[in-house]
This record gives structure tokens, sequence and C-alpha cells, in this order.
């Protein structure tokens, strides 16, 4: 038993746990917090694979961005814990059919392919004498930057179809226009009186 | 127990364990020394002396600080989600303090010289909020909570810029090791020829860390302490420290990335006779004084101001300077 086999069984171990936990905990927020948790365990997971760039690019992109927003949505919905777990039991046969189905394919693409996964040698996370943000750039941005850019522009337009979608125009926008608050001089917004005692303005 | 076992696998470990200790321990000794510096550079740009009663000019007022904040009574509200609420600020520290595992603070002085190391404190410190939005969910209560939720809209928008500033470093050095991207310095430092990245960047790091002027999520005059309302004694002292491990941590990747880290000023005879740590030090003193600096004189921002200055203002103006670098390097030939 090395050290990298007793790493991976903590790792995998407890991103099990936490993914189990994320399904199972009640109380909705807890479940996000346990969702970073299995991130953390599967960053650690691709570390021992010798995959740090992406291990970190993990932790950054779905811990420190991703999860941020849903831990931002999540705390502000108003949930009744109780009437939540109500409808439990009518949802369960469906629910049931769904993952047993699931993991029935689940079993058969492993079967089929372990035979074809042992043949080969393992394979390495990168070619010799490459870093790991060099091998992932070469193939990103060199070899397939087409595909790449498509994807780009795909995702762009995700992104403002959704903001189009959702955004209602208000007939009271409280706009501030920074050029004028900005250009605003003493001379424009002060201005000194000089009162005559108990005449006023 | 045979060697071959205790020289693989426990040796390295107690040398890696001593490291951390060490680090761990200057980094928790100088803070105290750090918050007493912002204390008098504050109170001197206001024409006072400061604290001055504990020890000789007040040098030990912090140690007598965190003293009297251990020994208090904890109070948790009863309405408070407990496990969350306790776990809030020793995120944050632990976090904080574990960002210094990759800090060249000179040459081969890192606990691990790691060859992702940029990338490494990029994602500690955008994991920084997580301690802030707990504590503000936790507390269970209206202005944490208000806090939190400024908190985790302000630091996800500054990470955005701080990311491209970065970017931008690297396109220059062309590695995510730390120590590479301070050798790459020894012409020149960037603060030189990327002025405009610098600034944004100091400001950003000013953003993520919720030091004045963007403090708005402890915003004192509208939301009374913020995510920090319903914390007493030994864990807001916790949360403090983590707070300021942040801004140090942010100190130290200021001086990394564009003052040259180890390095000194000049390569000539008086200066480099002076050692590494000695100049990293200095640089990290000079770039606190100017975040206390920022803290004495700029008035808080307005919250919708700072949205607008993150993703109007720095996301655009960063992301031009990092279209200008990569084309600039690539023209001239310097791209490596």
């Amino acid at each position: 038993m090395t050290l990298t086999s007793l790493a991976f069984y903590l790792f995998a171990t407890v991103a099990v746990a936490s993914s189990f936990m994320v399904i199972a905990s009640r109380n909705p927020v807890y479940s996000v917090l346990f969702l970073i948790l299995t991130f953390f365990n599967a960053a650690g997971l691709f570390v021992l694979l010798g995959a740090e760039f992406l291990a970190l690019i993990l932790v950054v992109v779905y811990v420190g961005a991703v999860a941020v927003l849903f831990l931002f949505v999540v705390m502000m919905l108003d949930i009744d814990f109780a009437e939540l777990s109500e409808g439990f039991l009518q949802y369960m046969p469906i629910g049931a059919t769904v993952g047993l189905i699931l993991l029935l394919e689940l079993l058969l693409v492993f079967g089929a392919s372990s035979s074809l996964i042992d043949a080969k040698p393992m394979p390495q996370a990168t070619p010799e004498g490459m870093t790991n943000a060099e091998a992932l750039g070469r193939v990103l941005y060199t070899d397939y930057i087409y595909f790449f850019q498509a994807a780009g522009a795909i995702l762009l337009v995700a992104m403002i179809g959704a903001i189009v979608l959702t955004l209602v125009p208000s007939n009271n926008p409280k706009k501030q226009n920074i050029a004028a608050q900005t250009a605003r001089t003493r001379d424009e917004a002060v201005e000194t009186v000089d009162i005559e005692p108990g005449q006023g303005i | 127990m045979d060697s071959v076992f205790f020289d693989t696998y426990v040796w390295p470990a107690l040398i890696v364990t001593a490291h951390s200790l060490a680090i761990i321990l200057a980094l928790l000794v100088s803070l105290a020394f750090f918050m007493l510096a912002d204390r008098k550079i504050w109170a001197a740009a206001q024409l006072r002396k400061g604290p001055t009663m504990v020890g000789p000019f007040g040098l030990l007022q912090s140690f007598a600080d965190i003293l009297k904040y251990l020994l208090k009574e904890v109070i948790i509200p009863t309405t408070a989600n407990k496990p969350v609420f306790i776990l809030a600020p020793f995120v944050t520290m632990f976090l904080a303090l574990s960002g210094w595992a990759v800090i060249p603070v000179s040459e081969g002085w890192a606990v691990a010289d790691i060859n992702v190391g940029i990338l490494y404190i990029f994602a500690i410190s955008s994991l920084g909020v997580y301690g802030v939005i707990m504590g503000g969910w936790a507390s269970n209560s209206k202005y944490p909570f208000l806090g939190a939720l400024r908190s985790a809209a302000q630091m996800v928008s500054y990470e955005v810029s701080i990311g491209l500033v970065i970017i931008t470093v690297l396109l220059c050095v062309g590695s995510l090791n730390l120590t590479d991207i301070v050798l790459a310095q020894e012409t020149v430092w960037f603060a030189v020829p990327l002025f405009p990245m610098f600034v944004v960047f100091f400001i950003s790091a000013l953003a993520e860390t919720n030091r004045p002027p963007f403090d708005l999520p402890e915003d004192e005059s509208a939301l009374v302490a913020g995510f920090m309302t319903e914390y007493s004694s030994t864990l807001y002292v916790v949360f403090m420290i983590g707070e300021l491990a942040n801004i140090v941590l942010m100190c130290a990747m200021c001086t990394i990335l564009f003052l040259g880290g180890w390095l000194p000023p000049v390569d000539i005879a008086p200066f480099n006779w002076v050692p590494g740590v000695v100049w990293f030090i200095l640089k990290m003193g000079l770039m606190f004084f100017m975040f206390a600096m920022t803290k004495v004189i700029v008035p808080r921002y307005r919250y919708d101001q700072l949205m607008r200055l993150g993703w109007k203002v720095f996301l655009p103006f960063s992301l031009i300077w990092v279209v200008l670098t990569a084309g600039f390097l690539q023209y001239f030939g310097m791209a490596s």
C-alpha cells in the first residue's frame, strides 16, 4: 500500500460520502456545503492523477464562483423543511425506477468497457517534458482553436439570450449618470451666501 | 520500524510540518505587528498617537487584545446555526494561512514550490468569500445576512479582474511558478511596464479583502458590523486574524507579481548584500502601508458604484490590456 493509493482511497471515500450527503441532508445550505467538499476531493483526485492545473481550475471555477452563486440563491430561499419532505412517498416509485435504470446502464457500460481498458497501458496525464498548462493550452488554443472559439460563441449567445429573456424593463429606472456625477464641480454644487443676521435666506 | 519507511514517509512529513509551523508562527507574530501598524498609521494621519500603553510605544497592544478576546465568554445567538456559525471564522483563517504554503519569501524559501503556485493562491483567495457568507447566514439575523450577500457579489466580481491581471503577468513570464515569476523580473519589475495593471490589481485586492473604501460587507454606519455583528470573543478574533492574514497575503502577492519579490531594487553592491527575505518584508510593508493609507484617506464607496467599477471599468480595461500585452509580446517576438 503506497501513500498515493492511501490518498486515493481517502479522497474517493470522502467524495462519495459527501456527495451522498448532498442529497441526504435536509437543509439545502448544508447540501451546498457538502457539494463544495465533494469538489475539493475531486480536485484532490485530479492532483493524484498528475493534472494539477485541472484540479486548481476546478477549485477556482466551481468552488470559487459557481458554488458561491448556488449558496447565494439557496440562502435567499424561504423554505419550510417539513413541507419539503412531504411529497417524498408520492415521488419515490418514479425516482427509484429512474435510479435503477441508470445503475443498470452504468453497470453494462463498465462491464463492456473493462475488458478494453485492461488491454491498454495506463494513459499519461501529460506528454513528456510538458507542464499541464502547456499541454492543455496546445490542445485548446492550437489544435482545436476553431472548435474552442465556436464553443465560446455558443456560450455568449446563450448568456445574451438568458439576459434578454429575464430582463424586465422598468418604468422607473433609477439610472445613475456617472459622467454627470464625476463632471460636477464645486462651483455647481456649493454656493456661499452671505446672510444678514435675523434675515434668513 | 524499518528505516526505508522512515526515510520515505515519516521524515519528509516531519520536515514539511516543521516548515509549515515555522512559517505560521512567524506569520501570526508579524500579523500582531501589522495590526498595530495599521492602527498607528491611522492614528498618525488623524494627529493622534494610537495605542501607547502596553509595552514600549504600545508595541505589545495586539497581544493584549488577543488575550482579552480569548478570555471572554463566547456568545452564540440561540437562533444561530451553531455548526456553521463556529465553522465560518475557522474557514477564513485556515484558507488565509494555507495560501502561505507556496509563497517564496526568498530564493528557494517556500514550503512547497509547486508548478501552479499562482493559480493555487488565486484559488485560495477566491475561497475567502466562504467564511464571510457562512458567518453571515449562520448568524440568522438581518444585518449579517445583508453583509454576507454584499460580500459574495463583491468578491466574485473583483476576482474576474484579478484573474485578468494575473493572466497579463503570466503572458510576460510564461510560467505559473511563483519563483519563475520573481526571477523574470530581474531586469525590470513588472510594476514599471505593467503599471496600469498594478493599479487595477491593488484596487481589486482592496475589494477582494473587504478593506476600506470597499468594506461594504461590514459597513458600520449601515449594517452595524456586517457579517461580524453576532460574533464575539474567540470566534471574533479568529475572524479578524483571518481577514488580516488575507490582507497580508494580498500584499505578498502584489510583491511577487509586480515588485520583484525578494530581488533588490538594483543589483549593485550595497543592495545585494541584504538578504532577499529582508527585501521581501520591506516591499510587503510598503504595500501594507498603502493599504493602511487608503483606509485613512478614501471615503467608503456606494454599493452600485462598487459594482460599476468592477464590471464596467476594470473588466474591459484589464481585458484590453491582456490583448495589448499578448499582441506586443507576439509582435516583438518576446513570447515565451
